[in-house]
């Protein structure tokens, strides 16, 4: 590794530096949404964009989310690349239409004639006391739909790299980032490189239990791994990074390694992503499990306002511990 | 008359039949059961598509709805292909997957049709900000229904275009009803073309059964847009001489069709290819021999288009999953 690789970047200067580095070198991508031209845009991720490509390419929006999203389906469509950025996800509801009934299914009712190469990025934002329609992490809602690509980086390496590969890629990929992630500092090439789409990454190799998840609560689980690890727990870290479409082979082939699985997923419960990765295991790996898997999930409750309640609705390393001791417990063998 | 050029008029005349025959000729498949996927046919309507079409090159964009069998054809797709589609077939031009809803003419600029009302407007407004950012000179028409104007996202559509003046024509096709439902009982005016107004758009009223007032209207936006005068909204009134959709709609004035059998006399007396074909006769552009042989060619296409259709291949049914997403 050259030196420059070792310079340490914001998650969230990580994306800005990926939309810049591909604005450079693409013509046909842009910025669409609102807020792009404030200077104080969410954690800095448009910082000097519009200085650099102007206001044709970096373009703010009327609080309009059902037509921007569509128009930037429809640029796609029409042969650019462009990022259409969703402030908080819980707006981009209005933009369901869209995303599912035009961007996923193009692709597929036409054939493969026609082709929608369009980054829909939403950002997670809650905690705060913002209650229920500021806090929804809703990334189980669009991996459900055939067409889509999700993906859900949780390191700064590989939230630039997946907007790379994002904006890169033929097909709509809903790019789904958290907040709570915007001051994570690691190391970041300086240079353009791609995460692939699809693909996990192990974070830690062990023999004992599986521990997947993505996103925010890779962060919970690389805390509770930390802990475990102390009390001679051999953990196998699990970091999804896509969730559609799951890295099917990474997973299976750790659970049959270890025996265990815990999913800590920072969305709801039902039919969610722990659900999904759960569900593909007892299907496809039944013989390697050891023990009942378990789900570390939101419970199916909205997001509540009091401090003393949104303290017990978010899930953190500790009840990550919790669910890893009760896997381990119920030990079949 | 004078302005025009014979084979302009011609080739306008041929694609309103083109599009009358194509259309006509699905009613009995429809009927019989044997065309099962859903058509919604243009009959009546053909002025618009062919008007308006007539004003763009291959360059330029059009988006069409549920409702756009004639936008397809008039923007030079191949028949041979529309058929097959509705035929489900993999010679059809989205290879089977699409049906009647889903028809794409790429080169041609014919980027695609979706039956959700409205889904295609902020599609187009996204391709006419694709010409505007690449300074291409190209320009974008959405066709979209009345019934499209109950619908937020046009306003949304509107607002964002007009803000940014993008070259993009809104043509509203006004054949008065929202599926079954008279578009008077949707709105409380009747003055569709005002919704533009407010945005301020350009915005007119036209003949829609007239195509060559249609043809200039659409002229005079295409050059607005194309000078950085856009956005343009056009309402253009017209009717659909069959029902909205399915064998029994297809089939005028019965059953599930409950429009007044006056109000469908009424437009039949404007049926846009009778009025045009007097037109054409009264000025001398050509004779009747000439008529029936443009009838005779025509009706040799569609045939082909059959034979084309009927002896494809179906999609291989071990490419279910092929197409999901672009390898």
């Amino acid at each position: 590794m050259s030196l420059k690789n070792k310079r340490k970047l914001k998650y969230s200067l990580a994306i800005n530096e990926a939309i810049h580095q591909m604005m450079a070198s693409d013509e046909s991508v842009f910025l669409i949404g609102q807020g792009v031209k404030s200077p104080w845009y969410v954690g800095n991720t448009a910082r000097g964009l519009l200085e650099k490509f102007g206001a044709e390419r970096v373009i703010d929006t009327p609080v309009s989310e059902n037509a921007i999203t569509g128009a930037a389906i429809g640029a796609a469509i029409a042969g650019m690349r462009p990022i259409v950025v969703h402030p908080r996800v819980d707006f981009m509801m209005y933009a369901l239409d869209p995303i599912i009934n035009e961007a996923a299914n193009w692709h597929y009712m036409y054939g493969g004639n026609s082709s929608v190469p369009v980054v829909i990025w939403g950002i997670v934002n809650r905690g705060g006391e913002q209650a229920a329609q500021h806090s929804q992490v809703l990334h189980a809602l669009f991996a459900h739909i055939p067409g889509l690509k999700v993906v859900m980086p949780s390191t700064p390496y590989d939230a630039k790299g997946l907007m790379i590969s994002a904006i890169k890629d033929d097909n709509p990929v809903v790019y789904i980032d958290d907040r709570w992630l915007y001051n994570v500092e690691d190391d970041v090439p300086e240079e353009i490189y791609t995460v692939p789409i699809g693909k996990g990454i192990i974070r830690r190799e062990g023999n004992v239990i599986s521990l997947a998840s993505a996103s925010y609560m890779a962060v919970e689980a690389f805390k509770a791994t930390q802990e475990l690890v102390k009390d001679g727990i051999d953990i196998e870290l699990i970091d999804l990074r896509t969730i559609k479409p799951l890295d099917e082979e990474l997973i299976l082939k750790s659970v049959q390694k270890t025996g265990r699985l815990v999913i800590a997923d920072g969305g709801w419960k039902t039919c969610g992503l722990a659900s999904e990765v759960s569900a593909l295991v007892v299907e496809n790996g039944f013989k390697y499990l050891k023990s009942p898997i378990k789900r570390v999930t939101l419970p199916d409750v909205p997001a509540p306002s009091s401090p003393a309640l949104e303290k017990v609705y978010y899930r953190n390393s500790e009840d990550i511990i919790r669910a890893v001791n009760e896997v381990l417990k119920e030990n079949n063998n | 008359m004078i302005q025009y050029s014979k084979e302009f008029l011609v080739n306008l005349y041929r694609t309103m039949l083109r599009i009358r025959l194509c259309e006509e000729s699905l009613v009995e498949p429809i009927i019989k059961g044997e065309v099962k996927c859903p058509c919604h046919l243009c009959s009546g309507q053909e002025a618009v598509a062919t008007g308006v079409c007539a004003v763009l090159s291959e360059n330029d964009y059009i988006f069409g709805t549920h409702r756009s069998h004639g936008h397809y054809l008039a923007k030079g797709g191949e028949m041979s292909e529309l058929i097959a589609e509705i035929y489900g077939k993999e010679t059809g031009c989205s290879r089977g997957r699409g049906g009647s809803m889903h028809l794409i003419a790429l080169e041609k600029g014919m980027m695609g049709a979706a039956p959700i009302v409205a889904g295609t407007i902020s599609l187009a407004v996204g391709a006419a900000l694709a010409c505007k950012i690449r300074e291409s000179g190209s320009i974008v028409v959405s066709f979209f229904g009345d019934g499209a104007t109950g619908e937020g996202v046009l306003y949304e559509s509107l607002n964002f275009a007009a803000l940014n003046k993008l070259p993009i024509v809104f043509a509203c096709e006004n054949n008065f009803y929202s599926t079954h439902l008279p578009i008077r009982e949707c709105r409380p005016e009747n003055h569709i073309y005002k919704i533009g107004e407010p945005f301020c758009l350009k915005s007119h009223k036209v003949d829609g059964n007239d195509v060559l007032k249609v043809y200039e209207a659409a002229k005079n936006a295409a050059e607005m847009c194309k000078n950085g005068e856009g956005p343009v909204f056009i309402e253009f009134l017209t009717y659909r001489l069959r029902g909205h959709v399915g064998p029994d709609d297809n089939i005028q004035g019965s059953l599930t069709d409950i429009r007044p059998k006056e109000e469908i006399e009424k437009w039949m007396k404007k049926d846009p290819i009778i009025r045009f074909e007097k037109v054409l006769l009264k000025n001398k552009v050509f004779t009747r021999e000439e008529l029936r042989r443009i009838l005779k060619e025509t009706e040799a296409e569609v045939y082909d288009a059959y034979v084309f259709a009927r002896n494809s291949p179906y999609p291989e049914t071990g490419e279910l999953t092929k197409y999901v997403f672009k390898e």
